[in-house]
């Protein structure tokens, strides 16, 4: 963690040295503090321009206090903010390029809808507001209501000239306070490709904080998991799920089984492990450990399932003695517990191609997966880290 | 019986208004009087005389102007120092704030009695004995417009959610935009009840004024006077105008906020 001293109070003496190439959002060891309570801690993390960037934790992770230092409504304790190049740390609120969807809206309840979203334009006084409102409010579909005052729309409508009002000033950076939290499952769902349309059609920098770990992969190009006051891991939707580096990453992002084993051996780029008497194999570039005992992580729809005895297409790690424990039937899918020889039980997802029979509590059965699959985490994290906060 | 048993709620009911709305009744009817004889607390005639000069008695406009001078006056002054001192109270975090909004009630539930007699002690005191009149019954009635003032705006000010404010400063707000753009219009009918709510107790207040007003006199402390020789009709007068001013006030307040209602429901 750096020093307080490290922060600069004198923008104009800091900007030479914090000068840089960098066009995008950078935050270099940002931390705040609360007293003895660390909300966010010595934070590095760049956000390249035009991206739709998600901050993805459980509630009190630190991710909104993080979006508020970027926006100017909190001081950082120490470290530094820098946006194309400058450095805006100590900059004021209204001096950054910076606008926010804020969680509830805070529509201002004594415009209409045309004032509302004219606010920013105004105070910096913009040419051509009528064109630009008139144009922005055709975006978000709301022609129709802009002499309505805010409490006159429903939520969704509400949502949408919050982010219009944002949006009107093209800032550098656009911020996201879990701006879907208040609808519906459905409305949630439409805005969610809504705004991910927004942004491809305006590419502007968009950062969306959110503990819907759905709508972060369903919307951000990059995704940061955010877990007490600390990145645990960055990467694309798809390599997060696939390779994640920590428990609560493996938990927090869908559902893993994680079994506890030994590594025996390291050779090229295969790591064999000993799991409880049987020898799998997990890719070199997916295990996050230097050895001795590591948890071993498989998806369970990467699980496949077979009848006792049966040959399983899946060529590599199969672990035979698994008696059903569970089942539940939910249309596309049927979702096992599976009890292992060792006394855990398994979660096994199995598509309904109808190709295979549908096993009942009691069966025995023995599962499979495909190596490169697998992956291995380390053991000194907690097995359960993140299963509870996930929603 | 009933029949009276079924309408028990609404008979009572309207006895009840009856009770309540017959002495304004009174003051409205004897400002119509034409008193025949001495007693003027007696309906004799109708006449439009009382409307037509209602400054009969000289004595009583004057009485009437100070005390609208007064009431304006001691309101604007009362409502600009009440309103920021609400806003200190609710938005800074100041030492001795817990205390402050408790000694804030002070003024309102101290005997006006002793306020009045206390406020002539300080004045004697500090050698204003011979200015009592416009000045000192202003500053006593600032004084005690003051609480309710706080107390009123504070209540409107609380209830504001103050995101309302980040988000005009996310928005390229300075703080001085910021607060007459947002905040202001957003807290400005709390004032305007302050205000109004001012005035009347300035209008209305008998006590410490007749206390501290040396040799001037303001509407209540002539009604007061006059009434042990008979008062004269165009008291009711000054009483039904105050009264159809006030309706109208509750009644435009009641028609926008039908409008605002009625919009709300057909979105």
């Amino acid at each position: 963690m750096s020093s307080p001293a490290e922060t600069t109070d004198d923008p104009a003496k800091a900007a030479p040295a914090s000068r840089s190439s960098y066009d995008g959002l950078r935050l270099s060891a940002l931390s705040k503090s609360y007293g003895s309570f660390h909300a966010v801690q010595s934070l590095d993390l760049d956000v390249p321009k035009g991206s739709f960037f998600a901050l993805l934790g459980p509630s009190g992770c630190g991710k909104t206090t993080t979006l508020r230092m970027v926006a100017g409504l909190e001081t950082p304790t120490s470290g530094t903010i820098t946006l194309a190049g400058q450095d805006i740390t100590a900059t004021k609120p209204y001096r950054r390029p910076v606008n926010t969807v804020f969680q509830n809206y805070a529509l201002f309840p004594h415009l209409d809808i045309y004032e509302n979203v004219a606010f920013g334009l105004r105070r910096r006084k913009v040419g051509g507001v009528d064109a630009k409102v008139k144009e922005m409010l055709e975006l978000v579909e709301l022609e129709a209501q802009a002499r309505k005052k805010p409490a006159q729309l429903s939520g969704g409508q509400q949502q949408r000239v919050a982010l219009a009002r944002a949006l009107i000033n093209e800032p550098e950076v656009l911020l996201l306070d879990e701006p879907l939290g208040a609808l519906d499952l459905k409305l949630r769902r439409s805005m969610q490709i809504e705004i991910k349309r927004i942004q491809v059609e305006v590419g502007l920098t968009f950062i969306h904080v959110t503990h819907d770990q759905e709508e972060a992969m369903t919307m951000a190009d990059t995704v940061a998991v955010m877990n007490a006051g600390v990145i645990e891991q960055m990467g694309s939707p798809g390599e997060l799920y696939e390779n994640p580096r920590s428990t609560f990453v493996a938990n927090f992002l869908g559902q893993s089984n994680l079994i506890e084993g030994t590594v025996t051996s390291t050779a090229g780029d295969v790591v064999t492990v000993d799991m409880h008497g049987i020898q799998v194999s997990v890719p070199a570039a997916r295990a996050h450990t230097d050895g001795g005992k590591g948890w071993i992580g498989i998806r369970p729809e990467k699980v496949l399932i077979g009848a006792a005895g049966t040959e399983l297409d899946a060529p590599g790690n199969t672990v035979p003695g698994g008696v059903v424990t569970d089942v539940s039937f939910i249309g596309v899918s049927t979702q096992y517990l599976v009890k292992m020889p060792w006394g855990q039980e398994l979660q096994v997802f199995a598509q309904n191609t109808g190709r295979d029979r549908i096993f009942r509590v009691g069966d025995p059965v023995e599962l499979s997966w495909r190596p490169e699959y697998a992956f291995l985490l380390d053991h000194s994290q907690d097995v359960n880290a993140g299963a509870e906060e996930a929603v | 019986m009933a029949w009276l048993k079924e309408r028990a709620v609404l008979v009572l009911g309207l006895a009840v208004l009856v009770y309540m709305f017959v002495p304004i009744f009174v003051v409205v009817l004897m400002s119509f009087n034409d008193p025949s004889t001495r007693n003027v607390y007696r309906f004799d005639g109708f006449t439009l005389d009382n409307w037509l000069n209602p400054c009969d008695d000289p004595a009583m406009c004057d009485s009437l102007g100070l005390s609208i001078r007064i009431g304006f006056l001691a309101t604007a002054v009362a409502t600009i120092i009440g309103t920021m001192a609400a806003f200190a109270l609710v938005r800074w975090d100041f030492f001795g704030r817990s205390s402050s909004n408790v000694l804030i009630f002070l003024p309102m539930a101290a005997p006006e009695i002793v306020m009045g007699s206390s406020l002539l002690t300080l004045f004697v005191q500090g050698g204003f004995a011979g200015q009592l009149g416009f000045w000192t019954i202003f500053i006593a009635h600032v004084m005690f417009c003051l609480s309710f003032v706080v107390v009123t705006v504070r209540s409107r000010l609380a209830g504001m959610n103050d995101t309302l404010e980040q988000a005009a400063s996310d928005l390229y707000a300075t703080p001085s935009q910021t607060f007459w753009r947002v905040t202001f219009p957003l807290v400005l009918p709390g004032i305007l009840g302050a205000a109004l709510l001012s005035f009347s107790l300035s209008f209305d207040d008998f006590i410490i004024t007749n206390l501290n007003s040396g040799s001037d006199v303001t509407f209540p402390m002539y009604v007061w006077g006059v009434a042990r020789v008979g008062l004269p009709m165009q008291v009711n007068v000054v009483g039904t105008l105050m009264l159809v001013i006030s309706l109208t006030i509750v009644l435009v307040g009641e028609v926008n906020s039908r409008r605002r209602a009625k919009a709300l429901a057909t979105r």
